[in-house]
C-alpha cells in the first residue's frame, strides 16, 4: 500500500508562449500511514502535485503507482483511485451544494454506486468522525460557520472511505481556535483510522507540530524531503526561497550562537521549552 | 484628538421568517464604546463571528447603528448628507482581493475612487501615481489585476483607498486569504502608510503576529470589546486570550511556558531578540 | 476548454489599435459585422480577410491567442457547417447513403463558417485591445443620447464592464468546483442528456452561491469607494477624439464603401 511518483513532469499550456513547467521531475515514495506536510509558496507546484495524486490532472510525462499499479495504464480505473485517495479542496464553498449537510456528505458514496443503507451508514460514520453534532445534519451547509463547513467538506470525502486523505490548506481563513480544532481533527483521523494524511500548508508552526515528514516544494521540484527537524535545519536556505522556519528554530539557533547549549533541532514550543530549561541548568 | 468615536453602539440583525415577521434578533455589536486618535495604529482581534467586521463597517457608514452612534472625523454617520464625506475619509479594504477590484487595469482601478468623488482628470493621474508609489506597485500600473499575486492585489486595493486621500483606513481581515509572503507585504505597506504618511489605521485580523506593531489592541467577543491595551499588555494575558478563541505569537507562548516552568523572565516577550536577550542574561547571572 | 475563451479578456500591448478611441473600435466592429453579412462574393471575402489580417497585425495580439477563442465555439461551428452542408438542396456533388452534398451546400457551409469565425475574431479583437473600462466609457458615450429617454446608460455600461471583469474569475472558479466534485467521484462525461444535465447541479449551485457572494462583496466595496452612479463622476481617462481616430474612421468608411460597391457590382 503506497504511492510512488516517478519522474513526474507537468507543463501548463504546452506548445504556447505561456508554457510553464509546473512540475519538474518529481520522485516521491509515500508509505502507508504517513503524516506528510507539503510546504512551498504560492506557485511552487504543491497544489498541482496533489491533484496528480488522485488523477485530477494528467502528467505530461512520468508515472504514478498506486499500490504498485500505474494509474496511467489504460485499464486502471480512475474512479477507484479518486475514492481511495480523497482530496479536500481549500475552500469548502467549492463543493457544498446539497439542501442539507447529510445529503451533501452522501454525494460521494452515492457516486460510488452503493446501496441506500450503505450510503447513509457511511455518511453517519463520516459525520461522527469529524465531530459534527447531530442537530446540524439537517442544516443547510450554507448556514454553518467556517470551521463547521470545513468539517462537512472533510466528512464528504471521508464518506468515500479513502485510504489516503489529502487536504489543501485546510485551515485557511479560520481563527486560531478553529485552526487548532481542524488540525487536531486531522491528527485524530490519522492516529485512530490509520489514514495516510497529506496536508498542504503555509504554516510552518503547524507543520512542525503535526507532520512527521515535510516535503518542501520550490519552482516545481522537491527541494527538501525529511523530518521537520531535518528540513528546518536549512532555515537560511528556506528564507531564500520565500519560506521561513518556525520562530522557535530562530530562537534556538540564536541561543546556540550566544553560547547556550540548546538543541537547535527543536521545532515545537514543547521541545524548545525542555531544551532551554536544560540549557539553563548546565 | 479622536478621529473615530463609538458611543454605546449597538447593531442588531433581524432575521425574518417567511411571512416577513421578525423571527429573531441577533445583536452583532453590543454596546461598544471606543475612541481612536489621529495617527494611531489600532488592531482589532476577535474570532469569526465576534462582531469585529460589523463594527468596522460602521466606520465607513456601510452599516448604521441600531442604537447609539458612530462619529467619524467629527461627523455622525447617521447624517445622510455626510455619508460621502465619511466614506472618502475612512477608506475601507476588504478580505477578498478579487471582490473589491473593479478595474481591469491596475491604474484604472486605483482611479475609480477619485472618479467617484469628482476629482478633476489631471489630479486623478497624480493621485493614482502617488498612491501606487506609496504601496510599491507603480511598476504594475498597466497590468491586469488577475495576473497579480494575492498580496499584490491587496496592495492595489489599498492604493485605491489611498488615492481618495483618506484620514484613516480600515482593513477588514486583509490578509486572511493570503500566504505568509503576501501577509508580510500587506502589513509592511500598512505600517509604512501609518508611520510615513500619518494615516490612522484600523487593522482587523486574527493573525497574532500582525498585531505586534500596533499602538493599541481591542479584543472583541460576542459583539463587545472585552480587552483593550498595548500588544504587550494584551499578550501578557495568555489564558484570557485563549478563552476568546485567540492565541499569542509563538515566541510569546514559549516565554509564557518558560515562566510557568519557573524561569524568571520579566515582562511579556514579543520578539525573538527579546527572548534571546532575556535568556542570555539569566544564564550569565547563574 | 474553459480556459480557452478569450472573449472578454484584455491583452495588454502598445499598438495603434490599442490606442484608438473605444468609440472608433465599437463602430469598427459594427461596420465589420455588417460587411460580413453584405458580402457574398469571393472578392468581398478577400477584402474582408485583408482588412481583418491588417487589424490583427496592427493590434500586436498574437494570432494564437486570438484563435484560441475559436475553440470555445467549435461545436456551434461544426453544427452549422454540417447543417448547411447536408441540408442545402441543389446540384449534387457527392452522394452516399442518405446524405448528399451539393455545390450550394458547400458554398453556404463555407460562407457560414467564414462569417462565424470572422465574427468571433472581429469581436474578440475589440475586447482584446480595449480595457473593459474603456469599452464601457465608449458605450456610455456612444449611447448617451438615449439618456434623454430615460435609458440608464451609465448603469448598463457599468454592469457590462463588471461582468467582463468577472468572467475569467468565474471561469477559473468553475474549474476548481468541477475538480472538487470529481474528487468526490462525480462524473460529467457519461450517461444520457438527462443524467448529464443532472450532474451539473453540483457545479452550478456552488458557482451561483459564489457569484452572489461576490456580487454582494463588490457592491459593498464600490459603495465604500464612494460609488453613487454616474452623476458628478469625473473620468481618469476622458474620451477625446485624436487625429488617428479620424484617420481610422476614414479607413473604416472606405472599407464599408468598398464592400458595398463589391456587393452592387460583383454580387
Amino acid at each position: 500500500m503506497s504511492i510512488k511518483v516517478e519522474g513526474l513532469n507537468y507543463i501548463y499550456s504546452q506548445g504556447t508562449a505561456y508554457e510553464i513547467k509546473a512540475l519538474d521531475n518529481i520522485n516521491l515514495s509515500i508509505e502507508d500511514g504517513e503524516f506528510i506536510g507539503i510546504i512551498g509558496h504560492t506557485g511552487s507546484g504543491k497544489s498541482t502535485l496533489i491533484q496528480h495524486l488522485n488523477g485530477l490532472i494528467k502528467a505530461t510525462s512520468g508515472a504514478i503507482y498506486y499500490n504498485g499499479k500505474n494509474i496511467y495504464d489504460e485499464d486502471f480505473k480512475m474512479k477507484d483511485l479518486r475514492s481511495k485517495v480523497g482530496l479536500v479542496f481549500q475552500y469548502p464553498e467549492y463543493q457544498l451544494f446539497e439542501v442539507d449537510v447529510f445529503s451533501d456528505v452522501c454525494f460521494g458514496p452515492k457516486n460510488l454506486g452503493l446501496s441506500k443503507e450503505e450510503i447513509e451508514a457511511r455518511a453517519n460514520k463520516a459525520l461522527q468522525a469529524v465531530g459534527l453534532k447531530e442537530k446540524y445534519y439537517k442544516y443547510s451547509p450554507f448556514e454553518l460557520s467556517g470551521g463547521q463547513k470545513r468539517r462537512v467538506a472533510i466528512a464528504g470525502v471521508l464518506a468515500m472511505q479513502p485510504e489516503v486523505l489529502i487536504l489543501d490548506e485546510p485551515t485557511a481563513g479560520l481563527d486560531p481556535k478553529g485552526r487548532e480544532d481542524i488540525l487536531n481533527l486531522i491528527a485524530r483521523l490519522h492516529d485512530e483510522k490509520g489514514l495516510t494524511v497529506i496536508v498542504v500548508s503555509h504554516s510552518m508552526d503547524d507543520m512542525a507540530q503535526y507532520a512527521k515528514r515535510l516535503i518542501v516544494m520550490n519552482q516545481g521540484s522537491v527541494q527538501y524531503d525529511g523530518t521537520p527537524k531535518e528540513v528546518f535545519l536549512h532555515y537560511r536556505e528556506l528564507e531564500k526561497v520565500g519560506l521561513s522556519a518556525p520562530k522557535v528554530t530562530y530562537i534556538m539557533h540564536e541561543l546556540a550562537e550566544r553560547g547556550l547549549s540548546v538543541d537547535v533541532t527543536a521545532t515545537t514550543i514543547e521541545e524548545a521549552k525542555k531544551s532551554i530549561l536544560e540549557g539553563l541548568k548546565k | 484628538m479622536s478621529i473615530i468615536k463609538a458611543e454605546d453602539l449597538i447593531f442588531e440583525y433581524k432575521k425574518l421568517d417567511d411571512a416577513g415577521e421578525v423571527e429573531s434578533v441577533h445583536r452583532a455589536v453590543d454596546n461598544v464604546n471606543l475612541e481612536v486618535n489621529k495617527g494611531e495604529f489600532i488592531a482589532i482581534l476577535g474570532h469569526n463571528g465576534s462582531g469585529k467586521s460589523t463594527l468596522a463597517k460602521h466606520i465607513n457608514a456601510i452599516l448604521l447603528p441600531s442604537e447609539g452612534s458612530m462619529w467619524v472625523c467629527g461627523k455622525d454617520t447617521k447624517e445622510e448628507d455626510d455619508t460621502w464625506f465619511i466614506r472618502q475619509n475612512a477608506g475601507m479594504v476588504f478580505q477578498n482581493p478579487d471582490n473589491q477590484i473593479i478595474g481591469t487595469v491596475v491604474e484604472e482601478d486605483v482611479g475609480f475612487g477619485p472618479e467617484n468623488i469628482g476629482v478633476p482628470t489631471e489630479d486623478i493621474w497624480t493621485r493614482v501615481e502617488n498612491a501606487l508609489k506609496s504601496v510599491g506597485m507603480i511598476k504594475y500600473r498597466h497590468h491586469s489585476p488577475n495576473k497579480l499575486s494575492g498580496g499584490q492585489k491587496q496592495r492595489v486595493a489599498i492604493a485605491g483607498v489611498v488615492a481618495m486621500k483618506p484620514q484613516c483606513i480600515i482593513l477588514d481581515e486583509p490578509t486572511a486569504m493570503l500566504d505568509p509572503n503576501g501577509r508580510q507585504e500587506v502589513i509592511k505597506t500598512v505600517l509604512e502608510l501609518n508611520k510615513k504618511e500619518g494615516v490612522t489605521v484600523i487593522l482587523i485580523t486574527h493573525y497574532m503576529e500582525e498585531v505586534i506593531s500596533a499602538d493599541r489592541v481591542f479584543v472583541m467577543e460576542s459583539g463587545q470589546v472585552v480587552m483593550t491595551g498595548t500588544p504587550r499588555e494584551i499578550f501578557a494575558r495568555v489564558d484570557e486570550l485563549k478563552s476568546y478563541r485567540m492565541d499569542v505569537p509563538q515566541v510569546t507562548m514559549l516565554a509564557h511556558e518558560l515562566k510557568e516552568a519557573g524561569v524568571p523572565i520579566s515582562g511579556t516577550i514579543l520578539s525573538v531578540e527579546e527572548l534571546v536577550e532575556e535568556i542570555c542574561q539569566l544564564k550569565s547571572k547563574v | 476548454m474553459i480556459r480557452d475563451i478569450t472573449i472578454g479578456q484584455y491583452y495588454p500591448a502598445v499598438s495603434p489599435i490599442h490606442k484608438l478611441d473605444p468609440r472608433v473600435k465599437l463602430a469598427g466592429t459594427l461596420i465589420f459585422l455588417i460587411s460580413l453579412f453584405l458580402t457574398e462574393s469571393v472578392v468581398g471575402y478577400v477584402l474582408a480577410t485583408i482588412f481583418l489580417a491588417g487589424v490583427i497585425k496592427l493590434s500586436k495580439v498574437p494570432l494564437k491567442f486570438i484563435l484560441r477563442g475559436l475553440k470555445a465555439i467549435f461545436v456551434i461551428l461544426a453544427f452549422s457547417v454540417a447543417f448547411n452542408l447536408f441540408l442545402t438542396s441543389g446540384e449534387v456533388l457527392v452522394q452516399f447513403w442518405i446524405f448528399k452534398i451539393t455545390k450550394e451546400g458547400v458554398r453556404t457551409a463555407l460562407m457560414m463558417a467564414i462569417r462565424l469565425v470572422y465574427l468571433i475574431i472581429g469581436s474578440s479583437i475589440m475586447t482584446l485591445t480595449t480595457t473593459p473600462n474603456d469599452l464601457t466609457d465608449g458605450l456610455e458615450k456612444a449611447l448617451s443620447p438615449l439618456k434623454k429617454i430615460k435609458v440608464p446608460v451609465h448603469e448598463i455600461a457599468m454592469m457590462m464592464s463588471i461582468a467582463l471583469r468577472f468572467i475569467p474569475i468565474l471561469m477559473e472558479e468553475t474549474d476548481k468546483i468541477m475538480k472538487a466534485q470529481m474528487a468526490r467521484g462525480a462524473d460529467f462525461e457519461s450517461g444520457n442528456i438527462i443524467k448529464r444535465a443532472k450532474s451539473l447541479v453540483p457545479i452550478l449551485v456552488p458557482l451561483f452561491i459564489s457569484a452572489f457572494r461576490r456580487a454582494d462583496d463588490l457592491a459593498m466595496a464600490m459603495e465604500a469607494r464612494c460609488y453613487h452612479g454616474g452623476d458628478g463622476r469625473t473620468k481618469m481617462k476622458p474620451l477625446k477624439y485624436k487625429k488617428h481616430d479620424f484617420a481610422a474612421y476614414i479607413v473604416l468608411f472606405a472599407y464599408l464603401g468598398a464592400i458595398i460597391c463589391i456587393r452592387i457590382f460583383i454580387g
